[in-house]
């Protein structure tokens, strides 16, 4: 049987080690649960990868709910959770604090305002990357453009993005699935 | 009551989160930003590079930085601000771990499903439409500074944001070292030099 310190040391050291968000933490997530611990078999993990992908929320978390509970029930996914995040809050909360005394520093901002387009370029280059893996082409490329263009333009909030594609999405799919099945 | 607020603000920021922590980012800077005004764009903008350079899931840093700030800006005191850090990730994740709970085996039962995978792949074509709205939300006098105003930090800005955009997207260089390396640029520009 897994014990809970062992899951929350395992998620600790993924959640402390990776740089860069949950998509990062992947190969570590492979190597230390699948490889050197041999909790999961690789194509489990892939399964719960999709599904960590499909649902809302944080990826990571996800990937510790599930395995955690596959383990050891909610117990474990506690304990995996807590292991992932403990490190990175506590790190951000301390450089909360001291960025908020540093913020009138001129090198301080200096610095900042050198970040500061660097990061919208981060958010904007990914985008394009996406595109790809979501399949856009000519035929639906209106439908995140017109999620673009509702956002920005009229302030309309992602929540009803989300909401209107899942509705489209499922009854698109509904329709072209009947008609399958009548031809 | 603002941590109750930021609690409810968050729950429906982690419900929503669909496709990654930049998805995550989007959402907060809409409902955070955008619409309730707790946060600056530049505010915003430094909290998502500390994000980005700082172990952990995108989404959680950004969640716990967010809560902070929002608090100690709306005139609390620092153990507030943790509090809020704490209130905002722990509301970020409530809703969508005990969906992962409940849904998990249905789902891997159900993907192959042509209605779950249409909707899914819809799903995602607008997500990528949500994440490019927050990029360009960003771009603002605060994150770039103004031509009018201040036209070297604007060209720089532009430059800086050109090198990140091609380096990140043809040659995938990581972010950390993108960061880093703007921050020292910033730094030998607008500290050194000027």
């Amino acid at each position: 049987m897994v014990r809970l310190h062992q899951l929350f040391w395992s998620f600790f050291k993924i959640g402390t080690f990776t740089i860069g968000g949950g998509y990062a933490m992947i190969p570590l997530m492979e190597k230390e649960l699948v490889d050197r611990r041999k909790w999961l078999e690789r194509e489990e993990f892939l399964d719960l990868m999709a599904v960590s992908q499909a649902l809302p929320g944080i990826f990571a978390v996800h990937m510790a709910t599930s395995i955690g509970y596959r383990l050891r029930g909610v117990r474990g996914t506690l304990a995996a959770i807590a292991g992932n995040i403990l490190m990175p809050i506590a790190i951000i909360l301390c450089l909360a604090i001291g960025f908020r005394q540093l913020r009138d520093n001129a090198l301080f901002e200096a610095v900042f305002k050198g970040i500061r387009p660097a990061v919208v370029a981060l958010i904007a280059a990914p985008v394009f990357n996406m595109a790809r893996t979501a399949r856009i082409s000519l035929r639906n490329c209106w439908i995140p453009i017109l999620a673009c263009l509702l956002i920005y333009l009229l302030g309309v909030s992602p929540v009803w993005i989300v909401l209107a594609a899942i509705l489209g999405g499922s009854l698109y799919g509904y329709l072209t699935n009947r008609k399958e099945a009548a031809s | 009551m603002i941590f109750l607020r930021l609690f409810f603000t968050f729950l429906k920021i982690g419900v929503f989160s669909f496709g990654g922590g930049l998805a995550t980012i989007a959402l907060i800077q809409h409902d955070v930003v955008e619409e309730k005004g707790w946060l600056t764009t530049q505010e915003f903008t430094d909290i998502v590079a500390t994000s980005q350079i700082t172990p952990g899931p995108v989404g959680i840093n950004t969640a716990t930085y967010t809560g902070y700030t929002a608090v100690v800006n709306a005139g609390y005191p620092e153990w507030a601000g943790i509090l809020g850090a704490l209130t905002a990730s722990f509301a970020t994740i409530l809703l969508p771990v005990i969906l992962m709970l409940v849904v998990c085996n249905l789902l891997v039962k159900y993907r192959q499903n042509p209605v779950m995978a249409a909707t899914l792949s819809v799903l995602r074509m607008a997500v990528v439409g949500l994440i490019a709205a927050a990029a360009l939300l960003m771009v603002s006098a605060e994150t770039f500074g103004s031509y009018s105003t201040d036209s070297l930090q604007f060209f720089v800005s532009i430059a800086i944001f050109a090198v990140v955009f091609i380096a990140s997207f043809k040659f995938k260089t990581s972010p950390i070292l993108l960061i880093l390396l703007s921050g020292v640029a910033g730094l030998l520009v607008y500290g050194i030099f000027s």
